[in-house]
């Protein structure tokens, strides 16, 4: 099934910044400063938390998800991957990782996506992109669905085979497991914490997950 | 309708009409086309790398295969391919690994035979339609082959194109196409490759119920579904 690259971190959470829960279906967005460290701890196993990054100096600038694998020349992220965004610019370095690697391709759960991949009439069903959409709405005008790009998908196993087959399979990740990023400059990030019921990576059951911020 | 060559580091885009042939054809072994796709008139709406290989199941492109946009709609659909194998996933080049790889190329010094990167002429073409770096994107790269091992690693084949080699998209809803043809940022080559792409568009025919792409699987039959019904408001 392929390596796993696990590496765990030396920093308390008693010394966080920043301490709080994102139940399953809810949002989250927030701007790190530069140097700051986010952890995100997947409390139950399984779960995806469905991230984007952007330059919070300039919202147009988001996380590239074909660059930064091109740069690492791998599909998937784990301790030591550098996260780009479009520009070229180095957002984020993943700096630990307990669950040893992370999806970049499989994207976030729409309600049109899920019409297609599921049935017409899964269209009514809670989704990640409503998610983005209503932190987005949020900000006041800086963001629309235009900068919806492409996104992480921390947690979750979408296998890729050398004969170009893809699909979706049981997590990878345990109750506890975490990633942590270090941001190089100013970054805002986005997360759905994933309401997805239709997919076996969860066993059909999404679950909180816990997000600790470091000032380094 | 059209029949136009894209030089070496050359760039295209236009809208076009839903019901159209699109021909590729690589003129030299070792092409490389990325391409960019957006519902013309909602430029909001544009193709999705993610939801169009989860559905398909698929981390490579060919034909039966569609470019799905980000409403669960069918942009195009690869309706001929003689190659089996176009990537979606290697992305466009910069013009810092253009001048890293390549060494570095000014207009000044060289003129037209400067290195161009799939960047700017991505970020020309996006603005040209009233978008713009924000609206960057995941590329198709037509005529590439990129596989990834078990470990996710990315090997780019290297001969994989040879001169001839042709592909077919068909749109099934009004799209602005922008094209750059510059190279794929994992062919590890150290001379910029420089292959000439023929475009040729022309009239299909109406859909069938047969349709190598609406048959494909039943996902590619609900995103049809989803596009006829859109177009029936209309
Ligand atoms: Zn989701």
């Amino acid at each position: 099934m392929g390596a796993y690259h696990r590496v765990e971190s030396t920093r308390k959470p008693e010394q966080a910044v920043y301490d709080d829960i994102i139940l399953a279906g809810d949002g989250w967005m927030r701007d790190l400063e530069s140097g700051q460290v986010l952890r995100i701890v997947d409390l139950e196993g399984n779960q995806a938390a469905d991230t984007l990054f952007y330059d919070a100096d300039r919202p147009e600038d988001h996380y590239a998800a074909a660059a930064t694998i091109a740069r690492q020349g791998n599909i998937y992220l784990t301790t030591g991957s550098v996260l780009v965004a479009e520009s070229g610019k180095e957002l984020l370095t993943i700096v630990a990782d307990t669950c040893g690697r992370h999806d970049t391709l499989g994207g976030s759960c729409s309600a049109q996506s899920n019409t297609v991949r599921y049935a017409h009439e899964k269209e009514h069903m809670h989704n990640c992109r409503d998610t983005f959409m209503l932190q987005l709405a949020k900000r006041g005008g800086d963001y629309g669905k235009r900068d919806l790009a492409p996104n992480i998908n921390f947690f979750m196993n979408v296998p890729v085979t050398s004969q170009g087959g893809l699909k979706f399979d049981d997590g990878v990740s345990s109750p506890g497991a975490y990633v942590e990023l270090q941001s190089h400059g100013r970054t805002t990030v986005l997360i759905s914490n994933c309401p997805q019921l239709n997919n076996p990576c969860n066993a059909y059951n999404p679950t909180p997950i816990r997000i600790l911020i470091w000032n380094e | 309708m059209l029949n136009t060559v894209i030089g070496a580091g050359g760039k295209w885009s236009g809208r076009i009409g839903r019901g159209k042939l699109l021909r590729f054809t690589a003129l030299e072994a070792g092409a490389n086309v990325s391409l960019m796709l957006f519902h013309a008139h909602d430029l909001t709406e544009r193709y999705n790398m993610p939801d169009t290989l989860k559905a398909q199941y698929t981390a490579h492109l060919t034909t039966g295969h569609t470019l799905m946009s980000d409403n669960g709609r069918v942009l195009a659909g690869i309706v001929h391919d003689e190659l089996g194998w176009h990537d979606p996933i290697g992305g466009y080049t910069t013009r810092s690994l253009t001048d890293d790889r390549y060494g570095r190329t000014t207009y000044q010094d060289l003129r037209n035979d400067w290195l161009r990167s799939g960047q700017e002429n991505f970020a020309v073409e996006l603005t040209r339609h009233g978008l713009g770096m924000r609206d960057m994107m995941p590329v198709v790269n037509l005529f590439s082959k990129v596989y990834c091992d078990e470990n996710g690693a990315m090997h780019y084949v290297q001969d994989h194109c040879p001169a001839g080699s042709s592909v077919t998209l068909r749109s099934e809803m009004d799209v602005i196409l922008a094209l750059s043809n510059t190279p794929n940022p994992l062919d590890r080559r150290q001379s910029y490759p420089a292959v000439p792409v023929r475009l040729e568009v022309t009239q299909a025919e109406p859909v069938r119920g047969d349709d190598v792409c609406v048959n494909h699987r039943d996902e590619n039959r609900r995103a049809y579904e989803n596009t006829w019904a859109y177009y029936s408001l209309i």
